[in-house]
């Protein structure tokens, strides 16, 4: 059984403009142990699904439908009070600027205890030990424990949020673009911190960014997604060398390396859509240089095309169709 | 054939205000701290390094927003340290321009495209309408923004983020720059445009012959955007050199470490771990020594008992600040 099975989940936020199509009818698997990433760019709904996984949507989101199976139970359906117990010790989070989800007014580490007595019934000194141990796996010496966020770099505060995320050693972390405000070599050290720690621990993570390349790096599996849709997902290793949609290829082709030869970028035409009104059929025909009237009428089905690997494509490149 | 723009020895110091009760004497930020190097006309000069490293305060101060504590910069051979006011700061906004980082902040909110666009060109002199009306019709299309007439008078919140970038770019060229200080212009956008917005900075300067100075923190795009590199670390230069040389064989251990941990979208290359120890400090009142010491893998004897090492060139104009490179 999959740790965490997500089907043709769909939500939309109410605003004054109108229905925000937010996240459409997307399903996933995480598997124990398991490094997936979503990758996508600003609106594309990857933040929304992680918080509808946690049911942390703001009051204007509206649940249109879908399951999301968590060791089998569905988390759509189960009591808030029940749903407490989940966050935290079942799915945990590290927040995007992760420097502004601790409170300034406390010691960080007063902090991390607070979420570990919330959810385990152990004595103050107990969790106090456990904090050291925690700040020693992510690379924090354990006397900055009675420090103040303030007190802390950039670098550190995100260590210490990852410290508080795996408190009570949950069996899948979401991490929502945990290095984007930070600088490379920053980047790099938390990166590894959080794999090391991973393989350690045998934890699944789900990693969300816009960044294809931090995806690449430390994820086994990568889904693609665009507009609310997840259009394409499959190990790390096809989306590279196979990929399937034609987004994913552009996506590949828009981002400037520092290995290999110096390449010409191949620009996408036009701009993410508004999801106020997403366009019919395929959400990315406008953009397609493939497009035909079925991609304009039609939504293309999410599919296995190969074992393993997924796609939402009338179509599909690099298959001689 | 001479250098457009030459900063020599420049260094731009901040006050910190005094703490409360505090017995310390006057502490300064070193942003910038005595940089040189020339930027060529048509020529794209990267400037790289990681937040607070001086790499804004350096565009800052070419575009005069900010003037140098010391240090002189000059603009086809004129020191415009010395420009003050009048006809001459006139001109010389008229030779350089900036784009920003954030075009949802660097528009005002109740200009529409044609005010935005056409104002440098007031500023400037061109009183006639027709005129106006002609060469933001015209800069217009050379962004991408086509057909011009369907964005003149559209204000900012009805334009995506790509486009507003495009504005900005827009204002900056129409009255014909010699050099652009563009400051991470690409940052903030969606990635699907990012590219588009790239591509078009490199046509406008066929298409112009304008040269700029890209400032940011990605080496990926830097090396995509320029022509030559400078790397920056404390607001000190580094490393200097012809772009590609730099990124295939970088020579400051500072250099090397910050390539290191640049992921890499290709899922079959294992990335070393970048050599490199502690977190950056603040540039306060900093040691004499060499403003890498703390953190350098390899630091030796003589980078204890030395100064902060000279830019000096290793041949074909790659310049290292390190007395251990290619030793």
């Amino acid at each position: 059984m999959s740790l965490l099975a997500v089907h043709r989940l769909t939500m939309h936020y109410t605003t004054k403009m109108g229905e925000v199509h937010a996240v459409d009818a997307v399903s996933f698997a995480i598997e124990p142990g398991e490094a997936i990433g979503l990758v996508g760019e600003s609106g594309c709904g990857k933040t929304s699904i992680a918080l509808a996984l946690l049911r942390l949507l703001p009051d204007n989101a509206r649940f249109l439908g879908g399951e999301v199976l968590f060791e089998g139970v569905d988390l759509t359906r189960i009591p808030e009070e029940k749903m407490r117990k989940i966050r935290g010790r079942g799915i945990s989070m590290i927040f995007q600027a992760a420097m502004n989800s601790l409170n300034p007014v406390y010691r960080v580490g007063d902090q991390i205890i607070e979420a570990i007595q919330t959810h385990l019934p152990i004595g103050s000194k107990e969790a106090r030990r456990r904090v050291a141990e925690l700040y020693e796996l992510v690379g924090l010496a354990p006397e900055l424990m009675d420090r103040y966020p303030h007190e802390y770099s950039g670098g550190m505060k995100q260590r210490a949020v990852i410290a508080m995320a795996l408190a009570c050693e949950p069996k899948l972390i979401i991490a929502d673009e945990p290095t984007t405000a930070l600088d490379v070599i920053v980047q790099d050290r938390i990166l590894r911190r959080i794999d090391g720690v991973r393989r350690r621990l045998n934890m699944a993570m789900m990693y969300i960014s816009h960044d294809i390349a931090v995806i690449a790096e430390v994820s086994q599996r990568i889904g693609v997604m665009y507009a609310g849709c997840l259009v394409e997902c499959a190990d790390t290793l096809t989306i590279f060398k196979r990929p399937a949609h034609p987004y994913t290829t552009a996506l590949m082709s828009a981002f400037p390396s520092i290995k290999g030869e110096k390449r010409k970028l191949q620009a996408l035409p036009g701009e993410p859509p508004n999801l106020l009104r997403p366009p019919s059929g395929c959400r990315f025909h406008p953009r397609c240089p493939y497009a035909t009237e079925t991609c304009v009428r039609q939504v293309p089905d999410y599919q296995e095309i190969e074992p393993g690997h997924f796609l939402a494509c009338w179509h599909p490149q690099g298959r001689g169709s | 054939m001479p250098a457009l723009l030459d900063l020599l020895n420049v260094t731009k110091l901040f006050l910190l205000k005094r703490q409360a009760f505090s017995l310390r004497g006057h502490r300064f930020v070193h942003a910038v701290d005595g940089v040189s190097f020339s930027l060529e006309p048509r020529e794209i000069f990267g400037l790289v390094g990681e937040s607070g490293c001086g790499k804004t305060t350096t565009g800052k101060l070419i575009v005069k927003l900010y003037e140098p504590t010391s240090g002189r910069i000059f603009l086809d051979g004129q020191d415009i340290t010395q420009i003050r006011r009048g006809p001459a700061l006139r001109q010389f906004r008229r030779s350089v321009q900036m784009i920003f980082q954030d075009p949802y902040e660097s528009l005002n909110p109740r200009f529409t495209v044609f005010d935005a666009v056409a104002e440098p060109l007031l500023i400037h002199g061109v009183r006639a309408l027709s005129e106006r009306e002609a060469r933001v019709a015209e800069i217009l299309a050379q962004v991408g923004l086509t057909p011009p007439e369907t964005f003149l008078f559209r204000f900012p919140h009805e334009l995506s983020g790509g486009q507003r970038q495009r504005v900005a770019i827009a204002r900056a060229m129409v009255i014909h720059p010699k050099c652009v200080v563009a400051d991470e212009p690409t940052s903030m956008l969606d990635v699907s445009v990012r590219a588009g917005v790239m591509d078009l900075l490199l046509g406008l300067r066929q298409e112009l012959g304008v040269s700029y100075l890209y400032i940011t923190h990605d080496l990926a795009v830097a090396r995509y955007m320029s022509d030559r590199l400078a790397v920056m670390y404390l607001g000190k230069i580094v490393e200097l050199g012809p772009t590609e040389e730099v990124i295939q064989s970088p020579q400051h251990p500072y250099t090397q470490a910050l390539l290191a941990a640049v992921p890499v979208p290709d899922p079959t290359y294992q990335r070393p771990s970048p050599a490199i120890k502690g977190d950056v400090v603040a540039p306060v009142n900093p040691p004499l020594q060499c403003r890498f010491l703390s953190r350098c893998p390899r630091a030796e004897e003589v980078c204890r008992d030395s100064p902060h090492p000279p830019l000096a060139d290793l041949g074909s104009g790659h310049l290292v600040a390190c007395y251990l490179a290619r030793r």
